[in-house]
């Protein structure tokens, strides 16, 4: 996924009212969020970043816990260190909230995300774009006489990767489901 | 986890059928029948409300039994200030019940105003039909969805059987950790269908358990750093109020024991007594001028319960440049959010104060005193600029002269006194002249600054404490947002006073347009005033009138004797400014003084 790089800090501000604070350099954080898997929870987690203006990057969610009812949310966000710690704050205030795990704080973990990319081309193109799935062990997962879907997963990054090898090759349609992380080693999120 | 057992309430039968307002215990009860037994279990003995379509099954169960009382407003927003007015003043969950739709809709300003000031509320709002929900019924309004971001939690019942638990969660989630309102969104099937009921002390609550004790580490750390301190200050907020009275106790014997400075905020005014040598006024944009300058040279700052709120701090980077920062919060998410502290202690005012009262006395602390003294000698020489003071005049009533009469008044009653005010220079002034010595006195619209607040919650605290003295302190504009409420008053027989510092203006926008937008006055006039006496007797209530300042004394003592609720229409100066002022982006060194246009630069960008 493109993370884009900060703007540049505004020339100050001659309002009365004074200016907005010096911008901070920000930083993306993966947050692992339990909550209770009940209708509006999602809403409530997402409608925390947009009241508040934080962004976004990244959000799956699915139910992990059909015994106990739990969903776990993903959230890929980007703020200065202060902003984080508010976000978790925040999302930890939460009723239905359980824990927030701050992965990137953690250390060592694997996100991974699946993308579903859509290929239409005839002939040399056709055959190379097969080629370059092999390479990076992307299933077929339809095929017509003129177009392929690749079912790919791995890193933000090399999905990245992918997708711009099949700009030339054809590439007509993306869906990719955002990243899923968990922690490496022992430690239960 | 507790989540399985939330989703499947257990069957309880009642235990005695005594304690039973509506049904037999042997029967199911209708959803609103179980609304008012939960009501009556979690001691709830007041609700506001406003009846609808939506709400009717409720209403009826309400009309069945003498329990809960209920108190007719004349809108919805008066409701949940009045809700917010009797929780605040009485340290109970205030209950608001509201219809569907334009009901639910005109309690968000109240619900916004009480999730910003904490204020623990359960607010019931009636829903269209489950079946119903989605097909833009009549009076259908997305009630979750709307008061999402102005709610600390809310629920839509989608089940019968989930009622009970969901109302004791509700209060639960209303009244712990930092208080704030919760909605049940009630459809009016749910309402009707027969039910289990779950009693409270049977409830699952495991859902919400916040942080309340403090880490003793960081507790001694910070009276390490107290002890040691050579300019220290005190600043606490409306969080050792939520804290309940005993953290005021605990909150002044800890001034005492250590002989520090302390300063509040809006919100915090009563913790502490204002009658104590200690005690600097409150602090921020219309704070005084020793407690802002104590603030930003004092080199360790103790704050407990307030939450660096733009209108106490001013300019952030010119905030206490020179100060280490304790900071005693319930919501870890107040610390760190504008202002980085180097001690947060997450936990309840109380039992932290407490805690660091402990502490301090078993460690036999003591404060530096050659260093307090001096700080105190600096203290003084801010003091004696005496920044409240202002010009009298024979001829015209100042705002602060008028407030100093009632005071004065007040003091002389000996009556337990609750004042309420609506939002704006008068507010201020009243934070200013009045003197609080207990907590739960003082009752404002801090955080949200909603005009129209303080009648409705006048009434609120006037029921909460049907023998107190309530005084609404306002202006001619706020009043009339919630002007309604008179009719509230009068039939509930509510002896709110409404003290009106009337000076024609929306005062605090003229003094902005006249400070920093060139005098370009627009708007802020109000033409076609109501005559404010003829208004209060027409809703049934007394109206006095005071133009001069000999007439003051006289209209006040007469407004102390009324039985009914009191217009005092107050003639005040009308062109009176609001000082001291920490001009929004300045610092807390940068207060001015008068509109003296040496003194500030009135220039506009």
């Amino acid at each position: 996924m493109a993370r884009k790089k900060n703007s540049p800090v505004p020339a100050p501000s001659q309002s009365v009212y004074g200016a907005d604070p010096v911008k901070q350099q920000a930083a993306y954080h993966t947050l692992s969020i339990l909550v209770n898997n009940e209708p509006g929870v999602l809403a409530r987690v997402v409608g925390l970043f947009s009241g508040r203006g934080y962004n976004i990057e990244s959000l799956t969610v699915a139910e992990t816990d059909t015994v106990n009812n739990l969903s776990r949310i993903t959230v890929i966000c980007s703020g200065t260190p202060m902003v984080i710690e508010q976000i978790k704050n925040l999302l930890s205030k939460l009723v239905p909230v359980h824990r927030v795990t701050d992965l990137t704080l953690f250390g060592p973990h694997v996100e991974r995300e699946l993308a579903l990319i859509k290929v239409v081309g005839a002939g040399d193109k056709r055959i190379e774009a097969l080629r370059t799935a092999d390479i990076f062990r992307a299933k077929v997962v339809d095929s017509t006489l003129e177009s392929f879907v690749f079912e790919v997963t791995g890193t933000s990054e090399k999905i990245d990767a992918f997708i711009n090898l099949m700009r030339p090759l054809g590439l007509a349609d993306v869906n990719r489901t955002g990243a899923a992380a968990i922690s490496r080693g022992t430690h239960i999120d | 986890m507790s989540t399985q057992s939330k989703q499947k309430t257990t069957v309880v039968p009642l235990a005695s059928s005594a304690d039973v307002a509506v049904a037999p215990h042997t029967q199911p009860m209708s959803g609103a029948e179980i609304v008012i037994q939960a009501l009556v279990d979690q001691g709830v003995d007041t609700v506001f409300g406003y009846p609808g379509g939506a709400v009717l099954p409720i209403y009826d169960a309400i009309f069945k039994q003498d329990k809960v009382k209920h108190i007719l407003v004349r809108h919805e927003q008066g409701a949940g200030h009045a809700a917010e007015g009797y929780a605040r003043s009485s340290g109970k969950v205030g209950v608001v019940l509201v219809t569907s739709g334009p009901g639910a809709t005109n309690v968000v300003t109240a619900l916004t105003d009480a999730l910003m000031d904490s204020i623990p509320m359960v607010c019931f709002t009636g829903q269209v039909p489950t079946h119903l929900i989605g097909t833009d019924a009549f009076q259908e309004a997305d009630t979750t969805g709307i008061t999402r971001a102005c709610t600390k939690h809310n629920y839509l019942v989608k089940d019968v059987n989930d009622l009970a638990n969901i109302i004791h969660e509700a209060f639960h989630v209303a009244r712990s950790g930092r208080p704030g309102p919760v909605v049940i969104d009630l459809p009016k099937d749910i309402q009707f269908a027969p039910g289990t009921y779950v009693p409270a002390e049977q409830a699952n609550l495991q859902m919400y358990q916040p942080q309340v004790n403090p880490d003793m580490t960081r507790i001694e750390a910070a009276v390490e750093m107290m002890a040691t301190a050579k300019k220290p200050v005190f600043y606490t907020g409306g969080g050792v109020i939520n804290a309940g009275p005993e953290a005021s106790e605990y909150l002044t014997a800890l001034v005492r024991a250590t002989g520090f400075p302390i300063t509040s905020t809006l919100m915090g005014l009563g913790a502490f007594p204002a009658s104590d040598p200690q005690w600097l006024g409150m602090l921020g944009m219309h704070g005084t001028y020793e407690a802002n300058w104590a603030m930003h040279d004092c080199d360790v700052m103790i704050c407990i319960g307030a939450r660096f709120d733009d209108r106490v701090t001013g300019k952030l980077d010119k905030f206490s440049p020179h100060s280490k920062k304790i900071h005693i919060d319930i919501d870890s998410s107040s610390i760190n959010k504008n202002v980085r502290v180097d001690l947060p202690i997450v936990a309840d005012a109380g039992k932290a104060t407490k805690a660091l009262l402990d502490v301090w006395q078993k460690k036999k602390c003591t404060a530096d005193a050659p260093a307090l003294q001096s700080w105190w000698k600096q203290i003084q020489a801010w003091r004696d600029i005496k920044c409240l003071s202002y010009t009298q005049s024979s001829a015209v009533i100042k705002p602060q002269y008028a407030l100093e009469r009632l005071n004065a008044h007040l003091q002389k009653s000996g009556r337990d006194v609750f004042i309420t005010t609506e939002v704006g220079q008068h507010q201020m002034w009243a934070a200013q002249f009045l003197p609080f010595d207990k907590p739960n006195r003082w009752l404002t619209s801090g955080g949200l600054g909603t005009m129209g607040y303080g009648l409705p919650a006048g009434i609120g605290a006037q029921i909460a404490n049907p023998d107190a003295l309530v005084i609404d302190v306002a202006g001619e504009a706020s009043i009339l947002m919630n002007i309604q409420e008179m009719s509230t008053a009068v039939q509930f027989k509510l002896p709110v006073k409404i003290f009106i510092l009337n000076n024609q203006w929306m005062g605090m926008v003229r003094q902005w347009q006249e400070l920093l937008h060139g005098e370009r006055y627009s708007h802020s006039y109000t033409d076609s005033l109501p005559d404010f006496v003829k208004l209060a007797e027409a809703y049934g209530g007394i109206g006095l009138r005071a133009t001069t300042p000999d007439e003051l004394d006289d209209v006040i003592a007469q407004m102390m004797t009324t039985d009914k609720v009191t217009i005092v229409d107050v003639r005040v100066c009308q062109s009176e400014n609001c000082f001291p002022m920490i001009p929004s982006g300045k610092g807390h060194n940068e207060m001015i003084l008068s509109a003296d246009a040496s003194q500030f630069d009135k220039k506009l960008v």
